[in-house]
């Protein structure tokens, strides 16, 4: 065993405004005028999205999908950054962004087909402002600085004109923050003072590999440097990322620049379907975070707080069965694509020698299966 | 006024005046890169545009590659149609995975939804006398990469439309630029463009077809003339697309001429030179009255200035190689 550098503090600071034993507290920073609807809405966001995660799961050891990408643990983080978005405002997620999708209003069918092998993405990222997810580490948090700039040229930023001014919201995790693509993102934004916000979910592990192997300070540090705010804000609190997001989206839409958020969290789950966790973190790791789990707090303040009637959990768990029973039927009837599909959309215009691969191709496979 | 009402031009002018026109043509187009603002680049090809369109457009960026088409993809999503300036060929492998994974695939990973139509500018090719990682001649990467279309201007008025017709493509395009051209002769500018993808056979013969683009094809024409004063009569051909390549005009210049040698400064394995020979092996085999040959560089690392000459697919090697292909 290396010897290890136990330079991240282990007891971050972090803003929280419910406790994970369900209690409303209040942050100096961050005052969350939100009603207690608004917070049962949330609380079905959470579980609802965690429904969709849990089904996709079970679909892929049918193997019905190829692979899965978890956001177990990170619910809050995603519903409480989403829907801190305003239409306008564009999301760049990574692979893991599910409860982002849902809170753009994107089919979680959408999402399977990458998953599923049955296309690459294949949505517009321009009908629910939710960008294709992004596989290789860190790249989309450039794609989001650079659609800040065009924000920025558009006019769309400062104006005070609520329906108007946008801002970016870019999605990554404690790995990538080690990616030079994230630092060149920052560098970008605090130089340009552009509309983005970065979301970082510090779910503590990059596959196998611990938080403090990507850096020595809190990750929420970094962005000093850079030259604009950093936060730390309890990812398995919604109503703590709402309100940070909120914030730091608002300073954007109204050109006060990046923000930083390090939403601190954890993969309850392995990194993918395909990830043993057993062989480099211990169980009793996950058991601690259970005590944290961003929808029981919310039920409970549900519950004893709010005095939310109780066939409101009842109502939300019968619509968790119905979407789960989408997700379940709409997977397995997702198209297989057609073998000259292949070709397809390679080029605006296909050039002359595609075309001819395309056409003996074609021409093979009708063979072959004639 | 543009190159094209002026009559002659250098290269850099003629792509000074494409730019400029493709930002008239379009308030979408941005051109950004380290240098392009105040400086003009370091080869004066954006020179007086940021001073002419702003700094909104003409964008000076910071010192990072991957950045630079990193951002640029994020505004072509938004609308978009950048221009990068890399400021040497050996620079761009700092961003080559943000060109490969990401502006190449976005088209095809968006099932068509989203365009990129994204220039990307590479001063290219060697014989200035340069230190290491400006004299390299990356274009066979990006040709290799499913999604980018390559093309190499030889002489300004090419320069002046090519630019012009990559800025307007929807597809993203690798723009390689001769950089020991750029301050070259002047000459006339065309009235009108050839299409962007087509090669241009630039003089006629009967011999050996002899194809290059980009800096070679100077030298080629060079070697056709020397030839000619012993009888042997080159086609030369201008190939301006490496991707993709414009296959019936070389296959019919070699059905005619029965021998053909390309000519790049990319190194010699794996390159342009070997995958038009298989094309060609395929498409006129029995026309072929000697092996395809190449004259290209050499499978090392670009080597130190003083050695560039005899590295560089020079007048000499060309002759040399014309000479070997009549012999079989």
């Amino acid at each position: 065993m290396s010897e290890h550098v136990h330079a991240v503090h282990p007891e971050p600071d972090m803003v929280q405004l419910l406790t994970p034993e369900g209690q409303r507290v209040e942050h100096p920073d961050y005052k969350l005028d939100i009603s207690e609807d608004e917070i049962a809405s949330l609380y079905r966001d959470l579980v609802l999205v965690r429904r969709i995660d849990t089904e996709a799961i079970a679909l892929q050891r049918q193997g019905e999908l190829g692979l899965w990408a978890s956001l177990l643990g990170q619910e809050a983080a995603q519903i409480g950054a989403g829907r801190a978005l305003k239409k306008q405002d564009m999301s760049f997620p990574t692979y893991r962004e599910h409860g982002v999708a849902w809170c753009r209003d994107v089919d979680p069918l959408v999402l399977l087909g990458l998953y599923r092998g049955t296309n690459l993405g294949g949505w517009d990222p321009k009908s629910n402002n939710f960008n294709l997810y992004t596989i290789v580490i860190g790249a989309q948090t450039l794609h989001a600085t650079g659609y800040a700039m065009g924000v920025v040229r558009d006019g769309a930023v400062g104006t005070g004109d609520p329906d108007r001014d946008t801002a970016v919201l870019a999605f990554f995790g404690d790995g990538a923050s080690s990616q030079g693509d994230v630092n060149e993102s920052f560098v970008w934004a605090g130089a340009g003072n552009l509309p983005v916000v970065f979301f970082c979910q510090n779910n503590q592990w990059a596959i196998s590999e611990p938080v403090e192997r990507q850096s020595r300070v809190p990750l929420y540090q970094r962005s000093a440097g850079f030259g604009f705010p950093g936060v730390r804000v309890d990812g398995n609190d919604v109503l703590a990322c709402l309100a940070v997001t909120r914030k730091a989206l608002d300073d954007a839409r109204s050109a006060q620049g990046p923000t930083f958020i390090e939403a601190y969290t954890y993969r309850m789950n392995p990194h993918t379907t395909n990830d043993d966790p057993r062989r480099y973190r211990l169980g009793s790791e996950a058991e601690t975070w259970k005590l944290k789990d961003p929808i029981e707090r919310v039920r409970a303040y549900l519950t004893r707080e709010a005095k939310i009637d109780p066939s409101f959990f009842a109502d939300v768990d019968a619509e968790a069965k119905q979407l789960a029973e989408h997700v379940r039927k709409g997977c397995r009837e997702l198209p297989d694509p057609t073998p000259e599909s292949l070709f397809d959309n390679v080029h605006v215009t296909m050039p002359d020698e595609l075309r001819t691969q395309r056409d003996e191709f074609t021409d093979f496979v009708n063979e072959v299966s004639a | 006024m543009t190159a094209s009402g002026m009559g002659t031009a250098t290269m850099a002018k003629a792509l000074n005046d494409g730019l400029r026109k493709s930002m008239e043509d379009d308030p979408k187009v941005v051109i950004m890169g380290e240098d392009v603002g105040k400086l003009g680049g370091v080869f004066r090809i954006t020179d007086g545009l940021q001073k002419d369109f702003g700094e909104d457009r003409v964008i000076d960026t910071p010192l990072a590659e991957s950045g630079i088409i990193g951002t640029a993809v994020g505004l072509a999503i938004r609308g978009y149609r950048p221009v990068c300036e890399i400021q040497f060929d050996g620079f761009v492998f700092p961003g080559f995975d943000q060109i490969v994974s990401q502006v190449a695939k976005f088209h095809n990973r968006s099932a068509g939804l989203v365009k990129m139509p994204i220039t990307i500018r590479i001063p290219f090719g060697g014989g200035i006398g340069a230190v290491e990682h400006h004299s390299e001649s990356p274009e066979t990467y990006f040709a290799h990469t499913a999604g980018l279309k390559v093309v190499s201007c030889s002489n300004p008025s090419d320069a002046y439309w090519m630019i012009q017709q990559a800025v307007a493509d929807d597809d993203p395009v690798i723009f390689c630029e001769p950089k020991r051209l750029y301050h070259a002769a002047k000459a006339e500018i065309d009235e009108a463009p050839t299409p962007l993808y087509k090669a241009r056979v630039v003089r006629p013969g009967q011999h050996v077809t002899v194809v290059g683009y980009g800096p070679t094809v100077s030298t080629v024409l060079s070697a056709a003339q020397t030839a000619a004063e012993d009888g042997l009569e080159l086609e030369v051909i201008d190939l301006r697309s490496v991707s993709p390549l414009d296959m019936p005009t070389v296959v019919e210049s070699v059905k005619r001429t029965g021998r053909l040698i390309v000519v790049h400064e990319a190194p010699h394995s794996f390159g342009v030179g070997a995958e038009i020979a298989a094309r060609v092996t395929e498409a006129a085999f029995y026309s072929l009255e000697a092996p395809v040959l190449r004259v290209t560089g050499y499978d090392t690392p670009y080597p130190p200035s003083r050695l560039e000459h005899e590295w560089l697919p020079n007048l000499d090697r060309v002759l040399d190689t014309v000479d070997k292909i009549m012999e079989f």
